[in-house]
């Protein structure tokens, strides 16, 4: 027999820490089917048959966001053994309240009591065994951080799905509520059995005036005028609507429960701490400037001096492997074909994406450091007024801010956002803000037309990505991603220390998943490019590039760039070759002008552009659809080849249309 | 009085919660039920969003967000 278990709880619960602890290396992370939420899955320590599956954080099964219905999906239609619910012990009174709601889907469940030495440690208490046997299901004190009581808990949750120990049907509803409750359980009772829809949990959906539950248990249209009528006379006789009334009576249960098991003398040495630690980090007029230093400290470190060290340091690594393969492909003998794919092509493509590991796995070490510790919950905060106006939160400004570097750990980093609309409207934005791989165009271009005013040419460029970043929000906002935006209502945790163990495990995930993208999408784009760079149409290898397909391709398209000033086959041919990485825009322009030094191609340079077009070109590849790694990056996330597609026509047409905007304007002026 | 009007350090009693969808039920879930005690303990550097103190956690709303929240008594902490 093999048991699935469904690990829930609130979010800041220490349900990743719990999970982390319970299973081994051996899990699988993907999509929940038609969402990018993420799914783990992994096999629980030293039981083979019991596999656990990690469920968003959420605090209610409400109908509303998407995590909440992923949740009530999976628990309804799924069926696992058994629910392990944790619930942090700190802060009880309100993560109680999911532990009701789970509690009626009459499913099998534990509770795991985190956070239990914390508790203890500030001289508080609670009766453990008195919970248990009001709530009717069993409770296991824990410290998922220290390990305590986990092997307990792993006996007793295995023990209790084993004997399906559902929990007992309790009433913690009393008055005019039980009446609506019981009234339309008698109602629906067929339906919900047809629907597999445990009873009690339907009836109090009905009563709150869930939609979703009402579709899916088939309620007529009469049945549909005698709940109303039921529920109408509920809120008359409580004097408040039918959410109000079940929220308040959910949580007067639970006050009532804690009033009997809860000692408490004082807020946790934690919550002091936190409280303290927000005085300075939080403050009035230090929060943001010390917001801002810890961000370029990151930054520096990320893109300066560690990331740039280990990057330089791993292109020798690559560089050297590529001469050892060369060298002994020339041994052998082998075509030249063959040679020139695995050098030209692969060897040089995928390389210059590996290059970028260490940068990842480094930002990944200080967003997981952000985010365990509870900082990225205050920069939240902080930054929510600044992206409310573009309709995000403020949750969407470390994304934001890391596409400065990389547009690819970015676009990974959007995972950390509850709201799947945000999410996805980030992941579109991110890419405008001018990342790290750009610069070295705008060097280029700028020391052949603006040798005198380059600083300023740059900041006009990386104001520019910010000012369409916003204008496209608007856009977006009042367009495809209308509809109701997820309400800014979160929760502030405890500061915690964060565990060696899930911050090494985090940024072990994020690259593996680079490194599995590097070897399959990235592949196969960079074996696309070098063929297109190195054939011509008869698909004989040509020596000069500018004879190849991706020349001819190159040509075609130039005119199309004629309202952005330039036209020059040159120029598209970069263009397309700047897919495979933006840096490969400089170093295509120089192979095809032929040039060596920077002189000699500031000179050819200058028989493409004027000097407002070579901006206009610029203001282009500041805004088209980023690099294949990127790409590959928002195909993940979005989870489709169709909208990532849709993703990288949006940004092309926007680059497209702001370089024309710039050159028509300069025109009329210059 | 509403819970945005009032100031940091200040707290009160709910009376109720307006709004209405998904915003109002992310409220109540929350815990900023009818009869709860509530602090605000912050008011966010640019102005916006403000910091609460109740059911024993700290939760951070919008001041728009907190205008539809009805205060009925309201005390100095």
């Amino acid at each position: 027999m093999k048991y699935v278990i469904a690990l829930a709880g609130n979010q800041n619960s220490g349900k990743t820490t719990l999970y982390n602890a319970l299973t081994g290396s051996n899990q699988h992370v993907g999509n929940f089917p038609g969402v990018t939420i993420e799914k783990k899955e992994g096999q629980i320590k030293r039981f083979k048959d019991a596999s656990l599956v990690d469920l968003p954080g959420i605090y209610s099964l409400s109908p509303y966001s998407l995590e909440e219905v992923v949740t009530r999906d999976f628990l309804l239609k799924e069926h696992p053994d058994l629910i392990l619910n944790i619930v942090d012990a700190t802060n009880i009174e309100r993560n109680l309240y999911l532990t009701l709601q789970l509690m009626e889907l009459s499913i099998p469940m534990v509770i795991a009591l985190n956070m239990m030495d914390e508790v203890r440690a500030s001289g508080n208490s609670i009766d453990v065994m008195k919970l248990s046997k009001h709530l009717g299901i069993p409770v296991v004190p824990i410290s998922a951080s220290k390990k305590e009581g986990v092997s307990e808990l792993v006996e007793v949750a295995i023990k209790t799905a084993q004997e399906k120990r559902k929990p007992v049907k309790l009433d913690f509803c009393t008055g005019e509520v039980h009446k609506a409750i019981h009234a339309i359980s008698h109602l629906i009772e067929d339906q919900a059995k047809e629907a597999e829809y445990p009873l009690r949990f339907a009836a109090t959906k009905l009563v709150e005036g869930d939609e979703l539950t009402f579709k899916e248990l088939k309620i007529t249209e009469s049945q549909t005028h005698i709940i109303e009528h039921v529920v109408e006379d509920m809120e008359k006789a409580l004097n408040t609507d039918r959410e109000a009334a079940l929220a308040d009576m959910r949580y007067s249960y639970i006050e009532q429960i804690c009033r009997d098991t809860v000692i408490k003398k004082q807020e946790t040495r934690e919550q002091i701490r936190s409280e303290k630690i927000d005085k300075v980090l939080t403050h009035k007029y230090l929060g943001i400037p010390i917001f801002i230093g810890i961000m370029f400290v990151i930054f520096w470190i990320t893109f300066g001096a560690a990331g740039a060290f280990l990057q330089g340091y791993l292109e020798e690594i690559i560089a050297l492997a590529t001469d050892y393969v060369a060298n002994l492909m020339e041994s052998y003998q082998v075509s030249p074909w063959l040679h020139s794919l695995v050098i030209d092509g692969i060897f040089a493509g995928v390389g210059s994406v590996l290059s970028f590991l260490p940068i990842i796995v480094i930002l990944f070490f200080f967003l997981s450091m952000l985010e365990d510790s509870g900082y990225m919950a205050r920069i939240a905060f902080l930054m929510d007024k600044i992206l409310r106006k573009i309709g995000l939160s403020g949750r969407s400004f470390v994304p934001m801010l890391i596409g400065f570097g990389c547009s690819v750990p970015a676009i990974m980093a959007t995972r950390t956002l509850a709201s799947e609309r945000d999410r996805k409207m980030t992941i579109v934005l991110t890419p405008f803000m001018s990342c790290s791989a750009k610069l070295p165009i705008y060097g280029m271009m700028t020391m052949a037309f603006f040798p005198e005013n380059a600083a300023f040419i740059m900041i006009a460029l990386y104001i520019m990505g910010i000012v369409v970043a916003i204008l496209s929000g608007l856009l977006l906002k009042g367009t495809i991603f209308k509809g109701e935006p997820v309400p800014f209502v979160m929760e502030l945790p405890a500061y915690r220390i964060p565990s060696r163990k899930s911050v090494l495990l985090h940024m072990w995930e994020k690259a593996k998943d680079f490194l599995q993208r590097a070897f399959t999408i990235i592949f196969l784009g960079t074996i696309i490019i070098w063929f297109l760079q190195s054939f011509d149409w008869s698909l004989n290898m040509v020596e000069d590039s500018s004879y190849s397909i991706l020349a001819t391709i190159g040509s075609l398209i130039a005119p199309i760039f004629i309202p952005l000033g330039f036209n020059d086959w040159k120029a598209s041919t970069a263009l397309i070759s700047g897919l495979t990485a933006k840096e490969a825009v400089v170093s295509t322009l120089s192979v095809l002008t032929g040039t060596v030094t920077d002189l000699e191609l500031s000179t050819a340079l200058s028989t493409i552009f004027t000097p407002l077009s070579s901006f206009a070109f610029l203001t282009f590849t500041l805004l088209y659809m980023p690099c294949v790694a990127a790409f590959a990056a928002t195909k993940r996330e979005l989870g489709s080849v169709k909208n990532a597609v849709l993703t990288a026509m949006y940004q092309t047409m926007t680059a497209y249309v702001v370089g024309m905007v710039v050159y028509q304007l300069g025109n009329l002026f210059i | 009085m509403t819970l945005d009007s009032i100031k940091p350090g200040q707290g009160g009693i709910i009376a109720s919660v307006g709004g209405q969808g998904m915003l109002r039920r992310r409220l109540l879930d929350m815990g900023l039920t009818p009869n709860t005690k509530v602090y605000v303990r912050k008011v966010a550097p640019l102005g916006d969003p403000i910091e609460l103190f109740l059911r024993n956690y700290v939760l951070t709303i919008r001041k728009e967000e907190a205008s539809k929240i009805e205060l009925k008594e309201v005390f100095n902490e």
